[in-house]
């Protein structure tokens, strides 16, 4: 396998994609949304190959690493694990739904597809790089077209929306810059791998001083903290996500959330594990704050997508809660460590999922509606729309954690491991839990039950094309509800071995 | 590498033949200009591929010159020079493609102009003192007339600030240069034998030499509080000279505070780092600030300008080569990229639109009338805004490196520049590119003459040098880092102890 | 001691050669060119009035370093030599302004009384003796006075030369009377003769009074702040021409007379060496510093193009003081470098605007608008004369401020106060780039006013100025023309 690169394929495609749209000026959008869609899906197909040739027992694997500034010493350094492979499944998952969600778009499809091929292919290459250098370079990279997706695509308030969001997440990047300055002064380095083995060791807690060490702690956790968004950073988000159009929401939620989560694991924890365990316990409350505050404010939002949006606070702050579980640790708790790590990542994929085929789900009404999509627009959209109206179901009930759909196993496996740690943190979480429970039934209810009223009236079914589109991901929200086996097998023993590692 | 010298020659030759072909038929003078600066940008390329990194601060031209004064004709280039000869060969090739539509008085124009870069030339290749201050105040009279002549709001009073901070740096500079050869009976100006000299001042006299020199030269770079010049300067100039003077004569105080201040009195940096890193924080920050509130589209750019020109000061007053590196390779990066903004906003928007103030341009759909120039300003934007992948930042990552050691608070606050770098920057993108119009407005109602070839291949010749420097630093930096190194320049690192 | 009248002869060769020009200027237009029209007269007489500065130049070449000559009377060493081929150069140059200019009344009168100011200036270059050279600066004084009041018919004209006059009367009066009291205390008028007592004698209270006298007189005739006040009006005044001889020649020949007065002759008592008593430098450095910063913020001020150049003249005076406290250590070499190109370029400046004020007026700065869609040549020679001014490089003026302030600084570093005055004078030039570059703004930048012509630039004067534009750029890019004839 050494001789074909993998991993830079996966990077690669997407953006062939958008350079190969960039070049066809005067092409029917068809077929500019076939060829979209084609190196969109390019990220499954790939990553089904990895997934079959995966060991999960190994580490890194269809390793690349190349001289890259000698005199920086900067390599480029490709690898995959069970944590980035389950993410580019994810993003494989996610984006061409995103597409298909954006099959209709008719103002300029082809920047469109463009723009979101490039975000694509900057996401893979966040989860796949092992090099700060050109991590940073695709992590700062996802911003411009998720920018441009929001600006030209989205609603009303986009432009602002739009400008928070990139603002917000410079704003940390750029301490994160700083604080990766300032490692690579001691370090000489910025390997992920090599600064883990050093930051295990604590020899850069050593050659940074204390100070040293928590300013650029704090810088790093400003960059990933807005990205996530852990709470209180995460203010440009409801804007942002309820602003942007379908398919840009739906990736948006779907996998660039998870890259700041993703940043925690890869970076934070092996690379500052003293400082993130002696700052874990107001991590915790922060996640918490997420957790519960995302909850009831959701449950104020009478716009749907803001609602959506404010649940995906909730529910990625689920993963923090785990992580940060584990990092504050006080006492040896293997179990509870397994048991939690392996929710967080399952959380992440499960939440890729349903928020995505949630915020789908809005886009239709939306469209249906004509631009509407408050929560008292809508009424007995079952009656007239019956399979939208299961699916959305599924949909809304896997977000919620129902036994049997996807979505309970990572809540389930979290609050068992941050009962094993923290319980009074797993105890105030549970109050997130029925918030979440009681705004998700209110969707459903007041959209689909009740006498059919406002844009409810006359709703017209889904389309065999949109049942496409969803149907993938409620066929998985079953497959892992009652067989989370299948990305276990390959998450579990990553955790293990992850854990392992940790000092 | 020994051709080096033709690049100065080019120029002014170019600058007299256009002058004198000027009077008869414009178009003459315009290709003249340009197969002169492209003769010259040849020969840089050429003494890029045939460079080799090792040979140190290597002598091309030595000649004799004033004798009874010790003065020689002295010529020399490491890799720092020709990291700036380059972006002076680039970016006045692009500066003539991006003039291709000056009518009045073309010859003069182009005389000037090739005047102004055949000082830039000089003062980046000179290895005598004497001959670098010849070769920098040379490049100061043209810009004046340039802006005076040529540009637009507030011309002459942007341009006669502009030469008085430049003159009154360049005085600054000339009088610690004869202080440390009067008072130290310096023997010649080899920036050598100045350095001897100046060691047998007292300490108290190194240090006020070192201000003299690195503040004269620092204004021209646009350190706060001297940068007013700057914005002023910029909106005022014509867009080659604009796109000259961000990209390439801001370098030249740089340069000299590199070349000159810093290796002559190097106790002096020792002592002022903190006041120097300091205005240079602030500079950044204050500049990007400023920019964030401007009202015209060309201020915003030339207050960037500014904040940017602070970074490399920050990478200077770190006084680690790592920063140093980083300061080098952001002159080159914001060189280029400063050339493609004011290319944008003067040439491409200015011209077609008449107007500048971002009231009016918001309400033109700007992304639909001219989707290839939004395009070269959004890149341009984001590699301005730092954004990985372009030239920008490999240089600013590198001045933070070299900058934590020394003070964290500073490298924080150079990052917060670069968090207003990018507010500023989408502020402009977003108002003046993609302001969300009436969709009723279409292209036709608003027909704007389309791009012309020279401003396509001249956008196309800065956009790929700041991709390829941005994905690739290692080119350049294999350059400067055995330059910064070498032993001319070694004292800076060791604070003056050997 | 020789008193070997052949050898005075020989060594006074230039001034003959100009006299007898003189009086053949005179002799032809009394005679043949009675029935001429003016301007004929005027060509025949500058004609005339060149070929004997060219045979004078030629003599002061051939003539060469000769040493001390009757005696010592003269003084033909590099400085006396070098400065009368720069002041016959100047007079060169002033005469082929003239013939630009406009036409004065009586044309061969007036090159006359040009050519008998040169004698004078070349005789100050020369002068190593008291009364000779007394008699010397009255020969050249009294020819300006005449040439400054030419224009009778105007008010200025007469103003400025009632000025010019009054005021170097007193000078005049004032060296006559520093002179005396030198002689009085050291009963020699020989210069290396007063060196060798005051060697000896030291510093006196009358000496003090004498040195007083002596600098006060010079510092009228060489337009120094505080004794300046005569020279804007006699600039503005003056017939063109007239105006550019006084800026020029007259400065090179009396900064030259000066140094070997002060230098050889009372480098006794300069005073500067620690410990030593007060001498001569010290009211020295407060003119150049008086000089610099009158004369650079007051050109500030000024709407008259004259006007403005008399107070720069001002301000170049006192860095040619500088260059005269600085000759101690660095020799005559930096100011007689700085004098002459100084000359040159006032000079042209001066011409410049004696050709436009032949097309309309050119008194106000905004008389010199769109000259260069008027004129290119005069506004690319204009550009060369006031950026050589402002000493921008290239040009001959930077070179010469160059070294002046390296010699300065060369004198004691900082402990010195040539050395201050030398950053002073730098840090003032900034200044003067304002007001120089304001010039160049009218000429280069702006339109022409409406209803202003083309110039016709007539052929010699066009010549004489390109020539010294071109001189300025040569001896800028290659000072070690002049400074090694210094050695």
């Amino acid at each position: 396998m050494t001789t074909w690169p993998l991993l830079t394929w996966i990077i690669l495609l997407p953006w062939l994609g958008a350079l190969l749209l960039a070049s066809l000026p005067h092409t029917r959008p068809g077929v500019i949304r076939g060829l979209a869609l084609a190196y969109s899906l390019s990220t499954l197909v790939l990553g089904a190959i990895a997934w079959t040739r995966f060991d999960p027992a190994a580490g890194y694997q269809f390793v690349e690493r190349h001289a890259w500034v000698p005199s920086l010493n900067i390599t480029y350094h490709l690898g995959l694990d069970g944590v980035s492979l389950l993410l580019v499944l994810l993003t494989g998952l996610v984006a061409p739904a995103a597409l298909l969600a954006s099959w209709n778009l008719s103002r300029n499809p082809r920047l469109f597809a463009l723009l979101f091929l490039f975000l694509q292919g900057s996401a893979l290459g966040v989860f796949l790089a092992l090099d700060f250098f050109h991590w940073f370079i695709f992590w700062e990279l996802s911003l411009v077209p998720a920018y441009f997706l929001i600006k030209l695509w989205g609603g009303p308030g986009a432009t602002r929306a739009a400008y928070q969001f990139v603002i917000y997440t410079i704003g940390g990047s750029a301490f994160m810059l700083a604080g990766f300055a300032a490692v690579y002064t001691v370090s000489g380095t910025l390997d992920f791998t090599v600064l883990a083995h050093l930051g295990e060791a604590g020899t850069l807690a050593e050659r940074l001083g204390p100070t040293g060490m928590t300013v650029v702690f704090l810088g790093v956790l400003l960059g990933l903290a807005v990205k996530v968004p852990l709470f209180p950073f995460h203010t440009w988000l409801p804007a942002a996500y309820a602003e942007a159009p379908t398919g840009a929401s739906m990736f948006l939620t779907g996998v660039m959330s998870k890259m700041g989560v993703y940043g925690f694991i890869r970076i934070l924890f092996p690379i500052f594990p003293a400082e993130l365990t002696a700052a874990a316990p107001v991590l915790l409350w922060l996640a918490l704050g997420g957790v519960v505050l995302g909850a009831f404010a959701a449950m104020a939002q009478t716009d749907l997508k803001r609602m959506i949006a404010y649940s995906s606070v909730n529910h990625v702050s689920y993963c923090l809660l785990a992580l940060f579980a584990v990092a504050g640790a006080t006492s040896s708790n293997p179990a509870a460590d397994t048991a939690a790590m392996g929710g967080a990542l399952l959380q992440m994929f499960n939440h890729g999922l349903s928020a995505s085929a949630l915020f789908f789900c809005i886009g239709i009404l939306e469209v249906r509606a004509g631009g509407r999509r408050g929560l008292g627009d809508f009424g007995g959209v079952r009656t007239a729309a019956p399979i939208f109206a299961g699916l959305c179901g599924i949909a809304l009930f896997s977000s919620l954690g129902l036994p049997g759909l996807n979505g309970f196993v990572g809540e389930f496996l979290i609050f068992r491991g941050v009962f094993g740690h923290a319980p009074w943190a797993a105890a105030v979480g549970c109050l997130g839990l029925f918030a979440t429970a009681y705004f998700l039934l209110t969707f459903w209810q007041k959209v689909f039950h009740g006498p059919a009223a406002g844009a409810g009236v006359c709703f017209r079914d889904l389309t065999v094309f949109e049942i496409v589109t969803l149907l993938p991901a409620i066929a998985l929200m079953f497959v892992l509800g009652v067989w989370p086996q299948a990305l276990m097998s390959f998450v579990n023993p990553w955790v293990t071995a992850w854990l392992a590692s940790l000092p | 590498m020994n051709l080096l010298p033709l690049t100065i020659h080019l120029s002014f030759a170019g600058a007299f033949l256009a002058l004198v072909a000027g009077s008869r038929s414009a178009a003459a003078a315009r290709w003249i200009a340009l197969l002169s600066a492209l003769a010259g940008w040849g020969v840089t390329l050429w003494a890029a591929v045939h460079f080799d990194p090792g040979a140190g601060y290597a002598s091309l031209l030595n000649l004799p010159w004033i004798e009874s004064l010790g003065i020689r004709f002295h010529l020399a280039a490491d890799g720092i020079s020709l990291t700036l000869v380059v972006l002076t060969g680039l970016a006045a090739v692009a500066g003539i493609l991006f003039s291709w539509n000056v009518q009045e008085d073309t010859g003069a124009f182009f005389a000037l102009y090739l005047a102004l870069i055949g000082g830039v030339y000089g003062v980046f290749l000179s290895a005598d003192a004497f001959l670098f201050f010849v070769f920098y105040e040379i490049a100061i009279v043209p810009k004046y007339f340039l802006i005076a002549r040529w540009g637009s709001t507030n011309r002459e009073y942007g341009a006669m600030k502009l030469a008085l901070y430049s003159f009154a740096g360049s005085g600054m500079v000339l009088a610690g240069l004869l202080w440390v050869y009067g008072a130290a009976g310096g023997t010649g100006f080899g920036f050598g034998e100045l350095a001897l000299a100046a060691t047998r001042l007292t300490h108290h006299e190194q240090l006020i030499i070192f201000a003299l020199l690195f503040v004269g030269f620092a204004i021209l770079a646009g350190l706060f509080p001297f940068h007013t010049w700057a914005p002023t300067g910029h909106v005022a100039a014509p867009t080659a000279a604009s796109m000259l003077l961000a990209g390439v004569v801001m370098k030249l105080g740089a340069y000299g505070c590199l070349r000159v201040a810093m290796p002559l009195v190097p106790a002096g940096l020792t002592y002022f780092q903190p006041a120097i890193a300091w205005l240079a924080v602030i500079g950044i920050v204050y500049a990007g600030l400023v920019a964030l509130v401007q009202e015209d589209f060309k201020f915003v750019i030339g207050y960037s300008s500014v904040s940017h020109m602070g970074f490399v000061l920050l990478g200077l007053a770190a006084g680690t080569p790592q920063a140093a590196a980083g300061a080098v390779l952001q002159m080159f990066s914001h060189g280029v990229i400063a050339g493609l903004l004011f290319a944008v906003v003067g040439r491409m928007v200015y011209e077609r639109t008449h107007t500048r103030r971002l009231d009016e341009l918001r309400r033109l759909p700007l992304h639909r009338l001219m989707p290839f120039t939004a395009v070269v300003f959004v890149v341009a934007g984001l590699a301005s805004m730092g954004m990985p992948g372009f030239s920008g930042f490999p240089a600013e990552l590198s001045i933070l490196i070299g900058t934590w050691p020394v003070s964290k608070l500073w490298t924080l606050g150079a990052a917060l520049g670069v968090l207003v770098a990018a507010a500023f920057t989408l502020r402009v993108i977003q108002v003046v590119f993609f302001s969300r119009t009436d969709d009723a407005v279409t292209v036709a109602d608003h027909p704007l003459p389309p791009l012309t070839w020279p401003e396509r291949i001249g956008a196309g010749l800065l956009l790929a040098a700041t991709v390829v420097v941005g994905l690739n630093p290692a080119l350049l930096l294999n350059w400067i880092i055995p330059g910064l190194t070498s032993p001319g320049l070694q004292a800076i690192w060791t604070g003056g102890t050997p | 001691m020789s008193f070997d009248y052949l050898l005075l002869t020989r060594a006074l060769l230039p001034e003959i050669a100009l006299v007898i020009g003189a009086l053949a200027v005179l002799g032809y237009d009394l005679t043949l060119g009675r029935k001429l029209p003016n301007k004929d007269r005027l060509g025949a007489a500058l004609g005339l009035g060149s070929i004997a500065t060219i045979a004078a130049l030629v003599d002061a070449v051939l003539v060469g370093r000769m040493g001390p000559v009757y005696g010592a009377t003269l003084m033909l060493d590099s400085l006396a030599v070098a400065t009368r081929i720069g002041v016959l150069a100047l007079t060169l140059l002033t005469l082929g302004i003239a013939a630009g200019a406009r036409t004065p009344r009586h044309p061969a009168e007036y090159v006359a009384i040009i050519l008998f100011a040169t004698a004078g200036f070349t005789l100050m270059a020369a002068a190593n003796h008291l009364l000779v050279a007394f008699a010397a600066l009255e020969l050249a004084s009294l020819s300006l006075y005449i040439l400054a009041g030419y224009d009778k018919a105007r008010v200025e004209s007469a103003e400025a030369a009632l000025k010019y006059f009054l005021y170097g009367a007193m000078a005049a009066a004032f060296l006559l009377f520093g002179f005396s009291l030198i002689y009085g205390l050291t009963g020699e008028l020989e210069l290396g003769a007063i060196a060798i007592r005051l060697a000896h004698t030291g510093m006196s209270p009358l000496l003090g009074i004498a040195l007083v006298m002596v600098l006060v007189a010079f510092g009228f005739k060489a337009a120094a702040a505080p004794f300046h006040l005569w020279a804007p009006d006699a600039y503005e005044g003056a017939p063109t021409p007239s105006a550019a001889l006084i800026a020029s020649a007259s400065k090179l020949a009396g900064f030259a007379l000066f140094l070997r007065l002060l230098w050889p002759g009372l480098g006794a008592v300069a005073g500067g060496a620690p410990g030593a008593a007060i001498g001569w430098l010290t009211p020295v450095a407060i003119i150049v510093g008086a000089s610099i910063l009158l004369g650079n913020l007051a050109a500030l001020a000024q709407g008259n193009v004259r006007r403005l150049l008399a107070y720069s003249a001002i301000a170049h005076a006192g860095a040619m003081l500088l260059g005269v406290m600085a000759a101690g250590v660095t020799g005559p070499g930096p100011l007689f470098y700085y004098a002459a190109t100084y000359g040159v370029a006032a000079a042209g400046a001066f011409g410049v605007i004696a050709v436009i004020e032949v097309n309309g007026g050119c008194q106000r700065i905004t008389d010199l608008a769109g000259l260069a869609r008027r004129s290119p040549l005069l506004a690319g020679c204009l550009a060369v004369f006031v950026l050589s001014l402002a000493g921008i490089p290239p040009l001959a003026g930077f070179f010469g401020k160059f070294v002046v302030f390296a010699g300065a600084l060369q004198v004691g570093g900082l402990m010195d106060p040539a050395g201050w005055l030398a950053l002073l004078a730098i840090a003032m030039s900034a200044v003067a780039f304002y007001y120089y570059l304001v010039v160049l703004k009218q000429a280069l930048v702006l339109p022409p006013a409406a209803g202003a012509t083309r110039i016709r630039v007539p052929l010699t004067a066009g010549l004489a100025l390109t020539l010294a534009a071109a001189a300025l750029v040569v001896l800028g890019a290659l000072p070690t023309l002049v400074l090694r004839y210094f050695g």
